[in-house]
């Protein structure tokens, strides 16, 4: 392992372990590791922001113009107008002039709004009142297995499901009596839906913690541990100091409790 | 005489052998070389309908050598000019079988898949064996052009549940402004916003409002702009503290606008604090690791998610929970509701979250659109039953009024 690649797989694993000790409270090493990724993370996402919004989508298409033209000249002039909005938002850092950063948001908002509606309900309710009109195949109910049967029961558990779970959305309608009772049913089924999901997403995360257990066994542990790692001496200085601030962190700790234990043992005369 | 015939025999064994040895090299070389195949026929190149231009289809009858014949067509590639006779540039291939390519170009004039539009342009087919020499080319098809649609013809049901939707909207808008009373069932959810405000002033504690990871723009993080407005409104009534991180820059400055207003509107507009309303980062575990680091250093009495919300929804509903905060949360992603579910006191399940800012936000215009979102849904469940019942004695006309085509 070469050092470089030594170096920065144990910063990973410290910092893992850093995230890892929030299960415990909050404390000094999480707070490290909080800061540092959200540091980090902001930084790159600026630079991202940077060569992959406004240099291909701005600077790329006004670059054929010309500077003292205020880029007019160029062959598409009209995205000098996003690049005003986008300006006047910097009228925020003024407490006279904030006011005018509201028109490119109200501009973003209603654009955005405007294209949300079509899509939401080309995607939401004509394509899955599409969908929703199936073909019951009644023909799957007789002379077949159990599992078979439970396939073509399955067909009339989704429909009345949409329905009920339909009906349960209804807000202008008190749900009492038999439109209640439907929009329990359809309750009920959205719970049984969330607990289906809760448990598949729950499998997933558990990978992710696999993962990650994996990544300090084998790729940093098992590699750092070896003597043949020829920065064996380095790995060692690094593994007995941040296991002396842990101890220490640990007898802070202890020594915190057992004070605050005392404090609280003195009765009042 | 001799020597001669010995000169003559030596000759006639090193050419043979020479022979011999260039032989089989020969017959590699010249490995079975694929006759021409049939061209492919009856090439035909039509504008793509409903786009944007910059797209035309092109189909052809197969070439008689393709899986039958010689069957030595492997492929075929497809070459566009905007001149009939020379400079054809391949846009592209499909393998055997296929009797249909879309040529689909871009806007931009610099890029190599520009298309022009209104521009007559030529195509050919060319039918290619194993070997790409040889192969066989098809009649040049053309002119052709390309051309924009202003209406998508696939989309006129979106276009008329918009249009029925709308007008449901406006008439029961225009109800609600005349002063009929329309009614909205309570959500719990909602009822324990103002129970949850007054904990936070009793315990002098702060309400941490997230707004999930959407953008501005996304329908769910705009409900949430409403319900914040509302939260905010009670919090500079009763002068409690507010703490909204933000994920999204342009969220942050709708959001700040958002509570501005609202202390304005409580009559506090001087308890109105900029760093109220402030922005972490735009990566989604950084944002959760710092949200987290709030929830347990300033302890606030409740936490209210709103918005869009993502793979860290359980990790800070969780931690919200150890740090003992009465936690409310409403989201359309149906994903993460299960987890909001389990770890916080009351959820607002999908459209629970639209309507929760019309419950709250008392307007006409708010609570007119619920009464018309209700009467579509009326209006679905009624064209589905009809849809089943059409489709099951086979009159699948009727469910085809309802295909989007995209």
């Amino acid at each position: 392992m070469e050092f470089g690649t030594f170096l920065w797989t144990t910063l990973g694993a410290v910092l893992t372990l850093a995230i890892f000790s929030f299960l415990y409270k909050d404390n000094p090493f999480y707070k490290f590791a909080e800061h540092l990724v959200v540091g980090v993370s902001a930084g790159y996402w600026a630079v991202i922001l940077w060569h992959n919004g406004l240099v291909p989508n701005l600077l790329e298409r006004l670059r054929d113009g010309d500077w003292y033209l205020g880029w007019l000249n160029s062959s598409k002039p009209w995205y000098l107008i996003p690049a005003i909005l986008g300006l006047l938002m910097w009228t925020r850092f003024s407490k006279k002039y904030s006011w005018i950063s509201r028109w490119p948001i109200s501009m973003y908002i209603g654009i955005a709004t405007g294209v949300a509606i079509p899509l939401e309900m080309s995607n939401r309710v004509n394509k899955q009142l599409y969908a929703a009109m199936s073909k019951i195949h009644w023909d799957n109910f007789f002379g077949h297995g159990f599992l078979d049967t439970a396939a073509a029961y399955s067909e009339i558990i989704i429909i009345i499901g949409t329905i009920a779970g339909l009906i349960y959305f209804f807000f202008s309608k008190a749900h009492t009596g038999a439109f209640g009772t439907i929009a329990k049913i359809g309750i009920y089924i959205l719970m049984i839906g969330f607990g289906a999901s809760f448990g598949l997403t729950v499998m997933a995360r558990i990978s992710l913690f696999i993962q990650r257990i994996q990544f300090m066994h084998e790729d940093w542990a098992v590699v750092a541990f070896e003597e043949t790692n020829p920065n064996y001496g380095w790995f060692q200085f690094f593994f007995w100091l941040v296991g002396f601030i842990i101890i220490a962190y640990i007898a802070r700790e202890l020594y915190v409790y057992i004070k605050n234990r005392d404090k609280q043992m003195v009765k009042p005369s | 005489m001799r020597y001669i015939l010995i000169i003559f025999s030596l000759i006639l064994i090193t050419f043979s052998a020479v022979i011999g040895q260039v032989d089989p090299v020969v017959t590699d070389s010249l490995a079975p070389v694929p006759a021409p195949p049939a061209p492919v026929t009856e090439v035909a190149v039509s504008d793509k309908a409903n786009d944007h231009g910059h797209a035309l289809i092109i189909e052809w009858k197969r070439s008689l050598d393709d899986g039958a014949g010689s069957n030595a067509v492997m492929l075929y590639e497809i070459f566009r000019s905007e001149f009939p006779d020379s400079a054809f540039k391949m846009v592209g291939s499909v393998p055997l079988g296929n009797e249909r390519f879309e040529d689909i170009g871009t806007i931009e004039k610099e890029s190599r898949d520009y298309i022009p539009d209104n521009t007559n342009l030529y195509y050919r087919v060319d039918a290619v064996t194993i070997d790409p020499v040889v192969r066989t080319s098809s009649e040049v098809y053309g002119p052709v052009q390309s051309y924009s649609n202003w209406f998508h013809k696939g989309r006129v049901p979106v276009l008329t549940a918009v249009l029925i939707f709308g007008a449901l909207m406006v008439y029961f808008v225009s109800v609600a402004r005349k002063g009929t009373e329309l009614y909205v069932r309570p959500l719990a959810g909602i009822a324990a916003v103002d129970d949850a405000i007054g904990r936070a002033t009793e315990m002098g504690r702060p309400i941490l409002y997230i707004l999930g990871l959407g953008t501005a723009d996304m329908i769910s993080t705009i409900a949430s702009f409403t319900i914040l407005s509302r939260v905010a409104k009670q919090v500079a009534e009763y002068q409690t503290e507010l703490i909204v991180p933000c994920y999204d820059p342009i969220v942050m400055t709708v959001a700040q606008e958002v509570v501005k207003s609202s202390y304005l509107d409580a009559g506090h507009p001087d308890n109105y604090k900029e760093d109220s309303v402030f922005y972490i980062t735009t990566n989604q575990f950084a944002y959760v690791a710092a949200v987290n680091g709030i929830m347990l250093r300033d302890l606030p009495a409740t936490n209210v998610y709103m918005g869009k919300f993502y793979a860290e929804s359980l990790i800070l509903a969780e931690t919200g929970a150890v740090a003992g905060s009465i936690q409310i949360a409403g989201t359309d992603e149906v994903g993460q509701l299960p987890f909001f579910i389990v770890a916080c006191d009351y959820t607002l399940i999908g459209e629970e979250l639209y309507a929760a800012s019309a419950y709250l936000g008392r307007e006409p215009i708010m609570l007119g659109s619920l009464k018309a979102q209700d009467y579509a849904k009326a209006a679905v469940i009624v064209l589905m039953i009809l849809g089943l019942l059409a489709i099951n004695v086979h009159l699948n006309a009727f469910i085809e009024i309802f295909k989007v085509v995209d």
